[in-house]
């Protein structure tokens, strides 16, 4: 299967400290990739460069064959890049349908189909369609900020923490929307301090560490890993 | 005081503060979405006086064209402060670019004055605007009567450009968070150009209708009544729109009653008094956003 993104040698840095070293990694086309990792472990700092908003020091980041390292990120977004921010960063004072079409920015055709798609995929979006982003519970907004990003028709969603500060219910049903998702062709890249949940999910795994990626492998193989269980799954070595 | 009087008073004040709030929506937009207060606003006001001089006492155009021109100058001169003394502070601690723009104000006085000495500059009269028109038994000019029609209008365009158009979304989204706005597609920097094209827009118009009835310019033309304005802007809470209207038309109405009224040396002190009051009683102004820090 070959790679929708590839990523060579980023090294990212924040005045002088080097939140990235070095890493690379590649997420193949249809597949779901998490990457799991501690806090400051440079996972967010990793998707923030992919989509353009911090520029790498150095890297190769190809999707799709196309070099994007040092691109704008509506160049990245118009490519089929999009990224679900942590904490869902919804336009609090945007209403539900705005904030959709927004994230269809750069689209210029007709998005009633799309958003007829959203809201099938989460009905209560379409309940709340005129109130503001504000007035939304965060399972809410966290749907909201899923839906805006497929506005965009992305090729490839990158997802930030989709299921912190939420009720075990609601990480639930966005893990089933991720699993939606990807299985209408769209390729997932999520981060996830909920490493049990995401590991499951994932075709493939990677585990970051102070700017590094420590240890690869397919999802099964990461959740059967000693040292994993151990350090992220909450598990006590017998 | 007669009814008459009363009456012709009430318009004046009405125009004047109009011609208030069209300036004071340059303030709060710049504020909605940079978080910066443009002192070089009142004097980019100033400068379009300047162009006006320029197109029609020294190139003899007409005024249909050089109000136009104008219009075209003044959004050309504020666009390019926010590329040259704003822009390249983006990601600057705010301190850093209010003081470019404390900065920007005080080249452009400096350069008014370099460029067309500190004498007062003769405005050039235009005839239409001047005519005078009778309403009963109040009597005006045409431009003190059509400015607040004016200020209505604009402002009702304004607001639908914010509100209903693909642009003016794109502004609530960047005045709320850059960071989100951008992984959306959107160009920021385009965003906040338009935000000082609109501003400008407003500012010439202001412009034009606020020195035709007043005879002369000189550098420091813009200073007091762009200070006036910014009050105005605060005392409708920075950054709302209508909040920045309704205290345009206030401060107008207000100083010119009190001008009426025979205490003509406290009219500009009124304005001052009434920010200090506001920063008192109620620091987010009359519709402003509650203090929420952006994150």
């Amino acid at each position: 299967m070959s790679n929708i993104l590839e990523i060579r040698d980023l090294v990212v840095s924040y005045g002088g400290i080097e939140a990235v070293k070095n890493i690379s990694l590649d997420v193949p086309e249809g597949q779901i990739v998490t990457l799991i990792g501690a806090n400051g472990a440079g996972k967010s700092t990793t998707l923030k460069t992919i989509s353009g908003i911090v520029k790498p020091k150095s890297a190769s980041i190809r999707f799709q064959g196309e070099e994007l390292s040092g691109k704008s990120p509506d160049y990245i977004v118009s490519k089929g890049i999009t990224l679900v921010p942590e904490g869902r960063r919804v336009f609090d004072n945007l209403s539900v349908a705005e904030n959709l079409k927004i994230g269809a920015y750069l689209r210029r055709d007709s998005l009633k189909g799309d958003m007829e798609y959203v809201y099938g995929l989460f009905p209560r979006l379409k309940e709340r369609e005129w109130q503001m982003a504000g007035t939304l519970s965060g399972g809410e907004q966290q749907m909201l900020a899923v839906g805006r990003a497929l506005m965009s028709r992305p090729k490839l969603i990158m997802m930030d923490e989709p299921s912190l500060g939420l009720a075990p219910l609601i990480v639930k049903a966005i893990f089933e929307i991720i699993k939606t998702i990807n299985e209408e062709g769209i390729t997932v890249l999520l981060i996830e301090q909920n490493a049990n949940m995401a590991l499951k999910v994932a075709d493939k795994g990677y585990v970051m560490e102070t700017g590094e990626i420590k240890m690869e492998g397919t999802g099964a193989e990461l959740l059967a890993n000693e040292e994993i269980k151990e350090a992220y799954l909450g598990k006590q070595k017998k | 005081m007669s009814l008459t009087a009363f009456l012709q008073y009430c318009l004046t004040g009405i125009s004047i503060g109009g011609i208030y709030a069209l300036i004071a929506i340059g303030y709060t937009m710049v504020y909605g979405i940079l978080r910066l207060i443009n002192f070089a606003h009142g004097d980019i006001f100033m400068m379009a006086a300047y162009f006006m001089i320029f197109a029609m006492t020294d190139f003899f155009l007409p005024w249909q064209v050089s109000v136009v021109i104008v219009i075209v100058a003044t959004i050309v001169l504020g666009v390019v402060i926010e590329w040259l003394a704003y822009r390249p502070l983006r990601s600057a601690p705010r301190m850093s670019i209010m003081i470019s723009a404390i900065g920007v104000s005080y080249l452009l006085q400096n350069l008014a004055t370099y460029l067309f000495s500190a004498l007062p500059k003769g405005y050039p009269e235009i005839p239409f605007l001047k005519q005078i028109i009778h309403l009963g038994n109040v009597s005006t000019s045409l431009v003190t009567f059509i400015t607040p029609i004016l200020t209505i209008g604009l402002v009702a365009a304004l607001m639908f450009i914010i509100n209903h158009t693909k642009v003016g979304m794109a502004m609530r989204a960047v005045s709320r968070d850059f960071e989100t706005a951008q992984l959306m597609g959107i160009k920021i920097n385009r965003v906040i150009s338009f935000t000082f094209v609109i501003g400008c827009f407003l500012a010439a118009i202001g412009s034009v209708l606020y020195f035709t009835p007043r005879a002369t310019v000189n550098p420091l033309s813009g200073a007091l009544p762009g200070i006036k304005c910014f009050v105005a802007a605060v005392f409708g809470g920075i950054g709302s729109i209508p909040g920045a209207v309704v205290g345009g038309f206030l401060i107008g109405i207000s100083e010119t009653f009190i001008k009426a009224f025979g205490y003509s040396e406290f009219s500009d002190a009124f304005t001052f008094v009434l920010l200090i009051l506001i920063l008192l009683i109620r620091p987010s102004g009359l519709f402003g956003e509650k203090q929420t820090e952006k994150v």
